[in-house]
């Protein structure tokens, strides 16, 4: 890295920072306490919630409107340098994790519900609200957000969309896409476009549909227009357990298989279940190797039909335990269910979630896989996923003071991810490929088709200056390239 | 079997569209002026027909491009299934690059959630692959959703994965005059459709019989229902107006219309008056087709800025 001073200067012990022209006209824009530069704050913000390698973040942006976004953006094309935006930081594919000094614009003050509009059935929020926070404020109207992944009580809106999150209740309701109406967005030269609308078939091509899931890579999310979904008439939730995970993993592909679309459909082995009860006492069975958590909802007749039915083939498939669980119960399921990935802290060091897709007629044998392949590395593996919608979530086990574990955990985790996509899976179901699974696209994706979608990107952001370095593979991501190699010299080293 | 593996029907279809010169895909062209008539000398194709395979317990179809609607509808209610593509006749690659939902959205879903994986003939003639053949998968860029809608102005979809739905035990039409359609839509839990034209509401109700019996008899409370099997005529010209917009609709139009309550999709006699697009999504539109085509080959003259509420 060189020195922006000649050595035997009198003042070289003081390293100024070489960002002070940037980090002035930002805060020129934004005013002096919402843009920080030190030390501390940008080695916040140069991680998520993903086992990432921390990146390396230039100054740090506090916006409170989209004039402010807007600003920094512009401020950062003027001195080349790039963009991450950020919400809650809770992303486990490193995708808010800055490469190469890039501008950190944390949305956490944009956390307003602006508008609750009935007629419409929607909802105008800023980036920054924390998910369970919007449905909290719905539900007593009679409507919630449908999408719930198990960070919502910390996760913002504005990372659900750039990730396309997904959560337990996608089953039956869809991912984040389905209830995003519209985005106002700002492009990465300043421009501020809403993509997408509140009426019915908004014209032109799909600008909305295309943005969710971008990564943060396509603008700058700064209000969405989120669906509001009614809430249900009845639910019913039932507990089954089984005397095997493959028999848990059988009876969810005989349900759907059976035209059944529960509203979720969650599998926990007993690792994992053992695991939560120690935490947080939610009531699962301990006896038994696999529990399936597994929800109806709608109108009586049809709940009541679905769970006597799903009972049915619960047994047929051996299922030890049925229980109907009434809404005191329900909560403190879901409770527990939500806390899995905490509750992982009691019995091992550290963990490492995957995520993948697998064809639902498929997951019992790809589980049975995982469990192998942690044989195969020394490492103990642990099962909690969306066996509804075949999004497996194995936690690999381990204990980084040892040595080689954290080698043996990636080892693990791409043959989990090739024994995903030889069976036609998916690479990510909810959490995103950002940094974590760049380098795996293109097991499932040829060349070409990686050079469409980097044709998207470019489509949004030519000069690749919004979060650079993440989803596509380093061949297929030249201007990436360039402007992860703008930074200047000096900055932050 | 997956998307990826390559048969004869799509590379014939490549080799068909070439790379060179102007072409434009023709499917039922049960919807060919929307977004502008062809211009130029364009050669025209056609995709590849047949349905590769149904996967119910997956909920997904693989099917191509070419395919009618109606004869995937067939198909997939012998698997007590459907899709949410709407039957007018066309094929399913012009359902999916018109983009249009069926009137029924509230049962079946909407267009733009249903397209999974697609392979598509590139401007350049290659076959690219995008999505994944599952119902979840958030591998990448939303390629599928960009394309939904598109005109085929992007690339040549050949073939499909869709997101499937059982079909429903029980659906029934019911009709009533002089009720708010408004309010009997907000009185009904996710009803599958809610139609109104001034005078006369009619309401699809699906699920299990019990449940459509009981909101049938919830309906009872605010007019004289009865069933029925006879929908509305629909006018010709399709207008996408926000829910809200409804409510003012009969004050602003003068001739026929059908309004889809709690959707703000309007069929009318008359065209709906046509909006600015916004300057930004012109230049993002301009900026992707130029990526994708970069000759402007792919069905020259089609515009989607010129569908939809922009017409």
């Amino acid at each position: 890295m060189s020195c922006l001073f000649p050595r035997g200067r009198s003042n070289r012990s003081v390293r100024p920072d070489p960002d002070d022209a940037l980090v002035r006209r930002l805060r020129s824009a934004l005013g002096q306490e919402r843009v920080k530069s030190d030390a501390a704050e940008r080695i916040v913000m140069a991680t998520d919630g993903s086992l990432i390698e921390s990146g390396v973040a230039g100054p740090v942006c506090f916006p409170a409107s989209t004039d402010d976004v807007q600003a920094i953006v512009r401020i950062a094309a003027a001195h080349g340098r790039s963009v991450v935006a950020r919400g809650s930081g809770t992303g486990l594919a490193g995708g808010a994790v800055p490469l190469g000094g890039s501008i950190a614009v944390v949305m956490t003050r944009m956390n307003r519900i602006l508008e609750v509009d009935l007629d419409n059935r929607v909802a105008w929020v800023e980036p920054g609200v924390i998910n369970l926070d919007l449905t909290r404020q719905l539900l007593p109207l009679g409507f919630h957000f449908a999408p719930d992944p198990s960070s919502q009580q910390a996760c913002s809106l504005g990372g659900n969309v750039s990730t396309n999150a997904g959560g337990p209740h996608c089953l039956a309701y869809g991912v984040t896409s389905a209830h995003v109406v519209a985005v106002e967005v700002v492009l990465a030269d300043g421009t501020v476009v809403v993509l997408g609308g509140l009426d019915a078939e908004p014209g032109g091509l799909d600008l909305r549909g295309a943005f969710v899931g971008g990564e943060g890579m396509l603008g700058i999310c700064t209000r969405i227009a989120v669906r509001l979904t009614p809430n249900p008439p009845v639910v019913r939730t039932l507990l089954i357990g089984f005397d095997s995970v493959a028999g848990a993993a059988r009876t969810v592909s005989a349900i759907v298989g059976a035209g059944i679309v529960p509203s979720a459909a969650e599998i926990m082995d007993r690792g994992i279940t053992q695991a939560i009860e120690n935490f947080v006492h939610a009531g699962f069975p301990l006896e038994v190797e696999a529990v399936l958590l597994v929800e109806v909802d709608g109108l009586p007749a049809k709940v009541a039909a679905d769970a006597e039915r799903i009972a049915a083939i619960a047994d047929e498939f051996g299922a030890g335990v049925v229980r109907v669980a009434g809404e005191d119960e329900r909560q403190r399921l879901w409770q527990g269910r939500k806390a899995a990935f905490g509750a992982v802290a009691q019995i091992a060091p550290s963990y490492y979630l995957h995520d993948t897709v697998v064809p639902r007629s498929r997951l019992a044998e790809v589980l049975q896989q995982t469990y192998e392949i942690a044989e195969r590395h020394n490492l103990a593996v642990v099962n909690v996923f969306h066996a509804g919608d075949g999004n497996l979530h194995p936690l690999l086990l381990f204990d980084p003071r040892e040595d080689d574990s954290l080698a043996r955990v990636h080892a693990a985790g791409a043959a989990i991810v090739r024994a995903s996509l030889a069976v036609g899976g998916s690479l990510s179901g909810e959490h995103g490929i950002g940094v974590e699974k760049r380098e795996y696209m293109d097991l499932m994706f040829g060349p070409d088709d990686l050079d469409h979608q980097s044709r998207l990107r470019r489509g949004f952001d030519p000069h690749c200056r919004l979060n650079p370095g993440k989803v596509l593979p380093s061949p297929h991501s030249c201007a990436d390239l360039q402007a992860l190699n703008s930074t200047p010299a000096g900055a932050w080293g | 079997m997956t998307i990826r593996e390559t048969d004869r029907a799509l590379r014939e279809f490549a080799d068909e569209v070439g790379a060179a010169d102007p072409v434009a895909v023709a499917g039922s062209r049960t919807a060919w002026t929307v977004g502008g008539e062809l211009v130029g000398h364009a050669r025209i194709v056609s995709a590849p027909r047949g349905i590769v395979s149904v996967q119910s317990e997956e909920m997904t179809v693989h099917v191509r491009a070419g395919t009618t609607v109606a004869e995937l509808d067939a198909a997939l209610a012998e698997h007590g299934q459907r899709t949410a593509l709407p039957d007018r006749g066309g094929t399913v690659g012009g359902a999916l690059m018109v983009g249009q939902n069926d009137l029924r959205v509230g049962g079946r879903g909407r267009v733009r959630d249903s397209l999974l994986q697609m392979r598509y003939i590139a401007a350049a003639g290659d076959v690219i692959m995008a999505g994944a053949p599952t119902v979840k998968n958030v591998s990448g860029f939303d390629l599928p959703r960009l394309f939904i809608g598109s005109l085929g102005v992007l690339g040549l979809v050949s073939e499909v994965v869709l997101r499937t739905n059982p079909l429903p035990r029980c659906s029934r039409w019911v009709c009533a005059d002089g009720v708010d359609p408004f309010v009997a839509h907000d009185h009904l839990y996710r009803p599958a459709c809610v139609l109104w034209n001034g005078t006369r509401t009619w309401v699809q109700l699906e699920g299990h019989p019990h449940d459509v019996e009981d909101q049938i008899r919830l309906l009872s409370s605010l007019g004289d229902w009865h069933i029925t099997e006879e929908l509305p005529e629909l006018p010709p010209y399709r207008w996408s107006c926000t829910p809200r917009d409804l409510r003012t609709l009969p004050s602003l139009v003068k001739t026929r219309f059908v309004s889809v309550i709690g959707v703000g999709t309007v069929l009318c006699d008359q065209p709906q008056p046509g909006g600015t697009v916004p300057a930004a999504v012109a230049e993002l539109t301009r900026r992707l087709k130029a990526e994708f085509d970069p000759t402007g080959r792919l069905n020259p003259g089609r515009n989607p800025l010129r569908s939809g509420a922009w017409t």
